[in-house]
């Protein structure tokens, strides 16, 4: 019986745990939100936190997105050939890159770099006091360090993924008509005739989406991490975790409200 | 001298199970000095933090100049938190930016000074803490730990605060750095005419920057006195403390 009761406790706790956690994840989303809109602003440094999150991530989702559209013509061409259906790959290959690969696995990239980077030196930060140090000076950390990147993470995740789908589909065109034969212009023109404005906007869609998470993933635990180093490090692994099966099951969710009406 | 600048009253707050501060009672009178001591781990930072608004009591009061501040409201609580100077144990130096950034953040923060003027100010205020103001286009790694400290005395004091506090300002330093951070401290809280609390459990530097000395232990204020008699308070307690006996009423706390 004791048992049975104590592993009903562990139960409640960890349920209680969770409630508890996700109110605080949505406050602080909200609290960063409404940062968002009031004074003082900080342009400065929103710009910094955009070529942290934007340019200089520029390079590890270029080869992403490169090295997916690649191996997405592979493994399509491949599959085709058994029903003789060739042609078709480069309609897979701009779809897949567009709707899903892009945004996805971009923000996965962003996800381990950016989102890392932002909970380990706002963690850092926490456990040096230099958090505490802002509110002596006047200044809400909240509208200091966490609105800036929030905001970075909305308008920097979309043209990151602008960037991975031209270049994700550049990976397919060389694949197809390097290795697999296929003729340069008319691929290109499979390409673009299959390719709806819907396709690359649902993609932009969850790409904003993807990069608020991200960001407010590794602020969340950033702000809030304790007890040094290992707080720190502990803070930057589940900021990462968190933002991973965030983007993975936001990204089913948003598939499904774009594309099974 | 009727309203004390600092008035606390049963001051409590617990973390899970263990009560950490327990009914503190503490007046600081305006322009004096007031030093907390207290062994490791007996709430002193608690205690700094809840004043400074940092961390949120579970009961009782905090009035700076006769108005409780828990009883104001989130904007009210930012503008009394701008006149207060902090100076943090380990410098708390915002590492992204040069030291003389880090001078002048308060200034700009608080809307005292903007851009160029800022920046003159903040080489001032180097030189006040006896530092070159070359030494503002350094990053605070780039320092010793006594200029880092020197350096967070100076943004504490850059907006000349009607009120400053000062977290262990010693800890970490060489006996003559202490004494030289100490020197400033005292210089610049005569100089502003500021109200000053520090913690500290270095009896030197409690003798050299405070007018009063009181002792926490248990969560309550167990003694107040001038921080002149604190080597010679008769009590028992505080005696063993000062003196660093290791028998007397204290013992220590091993982990239960």
């Amino acid at each position: 019986m004791n048992l049975i009761l104590n592993a009903l406790a562990a139960l409640g706790r960890g349920a209680i745990a969770a409630c508890r956690a996700t109110g605080a994840l949505a406050i602080f989303a909200v609290t960063g939100l409404l940062h968002l809109f009031l004074p003082p602003f900080y342009p400065r440094l929103l710009g910094r936190a955009l070529i942290g999150m934007g340019f200089l991530s520029l390079p590890v989702v270029s080869l992403t997105a490169i090295f997916a559209g690649m191996v997405i013509a592979l493994q399509s061409y491949t599959g085709f050939a058994r029903f003789s259906a060739q042609s078709q790959t480069a309609t897979i290959v701009v779809l897949s890159v567009t709707r899903e690969l892009g945004p996805v696995l971009a923000s996965l990239m962003m996800a381990g770099r950016a989102g890392a980077a932002m909970a380990a030196e706002l963690g850092t930060m926490r456990v040096t006091d230099q958090i505490d140090a802002l509110q002596t000076l006047s200044t809400n950390p909240m509208k200091y360090l966490v609105a800036p990147r929030l905001l970075a993470g909305l308008i920097a995740m979309p043209l990151l993924v602008v960037v991975a789908d031209i270049l994700g589909v550049l990976g397919g065109f060389i694949v197809c008509t390097l290795k697999l034969g296929f003729d340069g212009p008319d691929y290109l023109q499979n390409t673009f005739s299959v390719l709806a404005p819907e396709d690359v906007l649902s993609g932009l869609a969850k790409a904003a989406v993807f990069g608020f998470v991200i960001a407010l993933s590794g602020c969340f635990h950033g702000y809030r991490s304790r007890g040094g180093a290992e707080g720190v490090g502990s803070a930057t692994t589940s900021a990462v975790v968190m933002a991973s099966v965030l983007i993975l099951a936001l990204d089913y969710v948003m598939t499904e409200a774009f594309f099974t009406r | 001298m009727s309203v004390p600048k600092i008035r606390i009253r049963g001051l409590r707050k617990a973390f899970g199970s263990k009560q950490v501060l327990d009914g503190v009672d503490l007046d600081v009178w305006p322009g004096t000095s007031m030093v907390v001591i207290g062994g490791s781990g007996t709430g002193k930072s608690v205690l700094l933090k809840c004043i400074l608004g940092l961390i949120e009591p579970d009961a009782g009061t905090i009035e700076i100049d006769g108005q409780n501040i828990l009883a104001l409201g989130t904007r009210a609580r930012i503008a009394a938190r701008g006149a207060i100077g902090m100076l943090f144990q380990n410098g708390a130096l915002f590492d992204s930016m040069t030291v003389r950034q880090n001078v002048a953040f308060g200034l700009i923060a608080k809307r005292l000074a903007s851009g160029a003027e800022a920046a003159r100010r903040a080489n001032g205020v180097l030189e006040q803490v006896g530092l070159s103001p070359s030494v503002g286009d350094l990053s605070p790694s780039e320092l010793s730990g006594g200029m880092q400290k020197r350096v967070a005395l100076a943004r504490a004091i850059a907006s000349e605060p009607a009120i400053m506090f000062f977290d262990e300002p010693t800890t970490g330093l060489d006996p003559i750095m202490g004494a030289v951070i100490d020197g400033l401290i005292v210089d610049c809280v005569k100089r502003l005419g500021s109200t000053a609390v520090a913690i500290t459990h270095d009896m030197a530097s409690t003798m050299r920057i405070g007018d009063r000395a009181a002792m926490l232990r248990q969560g309550r204020i167990i003694w107040e006195g001038p921080a002149a008699e604190v080597m010679t308070s008769g009590d028992p307690v505080v005696d063993q403390f000062t003196h660093g006996r290791r028998e007397g009423p204290i013992q220590m706390e091993l982990r239960k």
